[in-house]
């Protein structure tokens, strides 16, 4: 069917903070993707994976949400997400929800096995080595998050393709694999403690000198954004992918279109 | 009464710990060596991750049947003199300990580290019956001073700065002279830790030969041989059990495992796990009392062993957190634990570990906030020797919380009404549209909002973001694929 032509028909799990609050790492990922041979698709009738459900105890809810996402995406021959955090609740998580309901538990697993994360699909699935992307001069240094790296094993995966844009240079922080204090629900319910804890993880990111940080989850991304510019950081804050893509151009997360007032 | 509870208190007791400048400068260690340590002798130990798999697998195969390594471990102590006291709750085990101590008259005891002891609140309740307990090991004998309970597992005084010690020495050793100096008092303290370990030392020595008993934990409990196991690094525990006349190992069910085999293989993990030391630096085997070829031991020996509602956890979503041996692994790696500290979390067991087993001991109303005060980071689960799957279990506690309605009103609505949403995807768009309209006008001037209605947790300490664009992406990608067409 979709393989006639041999183009890998993927679909995009767009998730919810990139919807609202970052679009073009949506763009990103589609332009990387079909840079890579894949045709894109966008299922309309996507919402999100019930990760604030799932976390918050709320397991019918979670349970019922998950098979709206099954439905909506089981007939792709990949699905794909900008996020750790979602692939990993969709590949780790969906399976286990469904102990007493074997059919339903046969498509989550169907599923799972068909659900990457962004950067982990272009290298470990479509064995890409580089992108196409024109040159950027800039100090980066990455953060790893939690479930990406945990539940997925995202971790070389950016790094090689960051590697591949010239002029690029990857400075690490003492801690890349600590945790920023996201943490979902947690950063609004124990606020005190996730500002500690990002505390730690901006003095870190201020430390290697970078002027640019870059994750693959905008969850932390968001948090380690508002924390930077809360204590006045000139470090600049992306989703990888845009910089993979080479889609610069809009202002970086938490910065405006008229420019940083200092 | 068992320990103090506080957990019912965790968000004012952490606002207090981010306050707390001593404990902030304690904590560093939490993210410096304790972490790096166990990293460094993990990787040195090629076959570590397979000793883990072993690990989990001995634990496992006792917790089916723990019954049977039970009675036989009790066979084996009874046959070389010792006693067993089976104590179903911490009253129980007080009580057994009481009777036990009142049948030598013992005035005085000395303490090795027990954390089922702190359990039980053993301490405050033989003082109340006018028994005299002395913590020899460092760090509890720190805390003891300072009438604190501990904060880590394995470092009951983790939380105290070197100066805060120096200072609790010289108000309660007001008679201390300097060692080879007689009749010189110590005056002002050094803060270096060795001289403080010293001090501590002399000061100590002497109760060892003063106590008419000596209470100890046990690590483990061998079943083939009936022998208790304690693991330490500073060799209180040996003089503890091995000079009075009668020792109490102080213990609990899921210690027991069937051989010394099993015993190497943890304790390979152990302690690699624990303070990155390839072994602790005494490991102890109590073999019963004292027999007459002996030159010296105890001549009573007497085990109590507690259950607590362990054996409830058994085959539930609980019993892998059974196979803990309290290695500290997981808090020495949490990032909220090591914000904090050890106290904030109200009760005996700190970090993850607590986070998952206190609500069973304290009721999950009390410690409702435990399981929820956590990233899901994942890290406990990644370096805990025994492979407890610790964020499963505190999600399994929410969801508890969640369906006994536990959870406080207004955020229990909140997801529902969020689910709600999502389960209508044209409602959700909608709602999407609305709130992200407005936040990008608010935020548009400079790109982020210093303060957010009903968010004030997220914007008291960080800036919020605001959306790159007016519309969704949902919406944005419509209309260029309308335009495409
Ligand atoms: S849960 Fe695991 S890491 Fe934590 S103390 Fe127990 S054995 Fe160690």
């Amino acid at each position: 069917m979709s393989q006639i032509d041999s183009k890998p028909r993927v679909a995009l799990f767009v998730t919810c903070l990139v919807d609202l609050f970052r679009p073009s790492v949506g763009f990103a990922a589609i332009k990387l993707m079909e840079d890579a041979g894949c045709v894109v698709e966008v299922p309309e009738a996507q919402v999100c994976c019930g990760q604030p459900a799932y976390n918050s105890g709320d397991r019918n809810d979670t349970a019922a949400i998950a098979k709206q996402v099954i439905e909506v995406f089981e007939d792709y021959d990949y699905v794909v997400a900008p996020s750790g955090s979602c692939g990993g609740m969709i590949k780790d998580h969906y399976p286990a929800l469904f102990a007493a309901e074997p059919d339903w538990q046969r498509r989550a697993e169907d599923l799972s096995g068909r659900m990457h994360e962004l950067t982990s699909f272009l290298v470990d699935v479509l064995k890409i080595q580089s992108v196409q992307t024109a040159p950027q001069d800039v100090k980066i240094t990455y953060h790893d998050s939690c479930s990406g790296l945990r539940e997925l094993g995202v971790k070389a995966q950016p790094r090689a393709l960051l590697e591949s844009v010239q002029g690029l240079e990857l400075v690490e922080m003492q801690t890349p694999e600590t945790c920023c204090g996201f943490g979902g629900t947690f950063c609004v319910k124990y606020g005190e403690i996730s500002t500690d804890i990002v505390s730690r993880k901006t003095a870190d990111i201020n430390a290697t000198g970078a002027d640019l940080l870059l994750a693959g989850d905008m969850g932390c991304l968001l948090n380690m954004a508002g924390k930077l510019k809360r204590e006045g950081s000139p470090v600049q804050v992306r989703h990888v992918a845009e910089v993979l893509a080479g889609m610069t151009d809009l202002p970086a997360i938490g910065e405006s279109s008229l420019g940083e007032s200092k | 009464m068992s320990m103090q509870i506080t957990a019912q208190n965790f968000e004012a007791n952490a606002a207090k710990a981010l306050k707390d400048p001593n404990l902030r400068k304690a904590m560093q260690i939490i993210g410096g060596p304790m972490a790096s340590r166990r990293v460094e002798t993990a990787r040195e130990l090629p076959e570590f991750e397979a000793l883990r798999d072993e690990g989990v697998k001995i634990k496992n195969h006792v917790l089916k049947h723990i019954d049977l390594y039970l009675e036989k471990f009790e066979q084996q102590l009874t046959a070389r003199g010792g006693k067993l006291h089976w104590c179903r709750t911490p009253r129980e085990a007080r009580e057994t300990i009481l009777a036990l101590c009142r049948s030598r008259n013992a005035k005085l005891v000395t303490k090795g580290k027990s954390m089922v002891t702190e359990e039980i609140g053993l301490n405050a309740f033989l003082e109340e019956h006018g028994i005299t307990p002395v913590e020899t090991d460092l760090g509890e004998y720190i805390i003891q001073l300072a009438h604190e309970p501990p904060s880590h597992i394995i470092g009951p005084a983790l939380h105290k700065t070197r100066e805060q010690v120096a200072e609790l020495f010289e108000d309660h050793h007001p008679d201390y002279e300097l060692p080879n100096m007689p009749g010189v008092k110590a005056g002002p303290r050094s803060t270096e830790p060795q001289v403080l370990v010293t001090e501590a030392r002399q000061v100590l020595r002497d109760r060892y030969f003063q106590a008419d008993v000596g209470i100890t934990g046990a690590n483990f409990l061998i079943a083939e041989t009936g022998a208790t196991v304690i693991v330490t690094n500073e060799g209180n525990g040996d003089l503890t059990q091995s000079l009075p006349k009668m020792h109490i190992a102080v213990s609990s069910i899921e210690k027991v495992i069937p051989n010394l085999e099993d015993l190497s293989t943890i304790l390979r993990i152990l302690a690699r796990s624990a303070t990155g030391q390839e072994m602790s630096c005494y490991t102890t085997l109590s073999c019963g009392p004292k027999r007459p070829e002996d030159k010296d031991g105890p001549e009573e020996f007497h085990v109590v062993l507690l259950d607590n509602g362990r054996s409830e956890m058994l085959g539930t979503a609980l019993e892998p957190l059974l196979r803990c041996i309290r290695c500290g692994a997981c808090m020495n790696n949490c990032p909220v634990y090591h914000s904090v500290g050890g106290h904030a979390y109200g009760w005996v067991y700190p970090g993850p570990i607590g986070a998952a087993l206190d609500p069973h001991m304290i009721g999950l109303e009390t410690a409702r906030h435990l399981p929820n005060a956590s990233t899901f980071c994942g890290k406990c689960e990644e370096v805990c020797p025994m492979r407890i799957p610790l964020p499963d279990v505190m999600r399994w506690w929410r969801e508890q919380a969640h369906e006994k309605q536990i959870t406080p009103p207004l955020q229990r609505w909140g997801i529902e009404a969020w689910a709600f949403a999502a389960k209508h995807p044209w409602l959700y768009r909608l709602g999407a549209g609305i709130a992200i309209g407005l936040l990008n006008m608010l935020g548009k001037d400079k790109g982020r909002l210093a303060s957010l209605p009903l968010a004030g947790g997220w914007t008291d300490g960080r800036d919020f973001p605001a959306p790159q664009s007016a519309s969704t992406f949902m919406s944005q990608y419509k209309s260029k694929q309308g335009a495409a067409r």
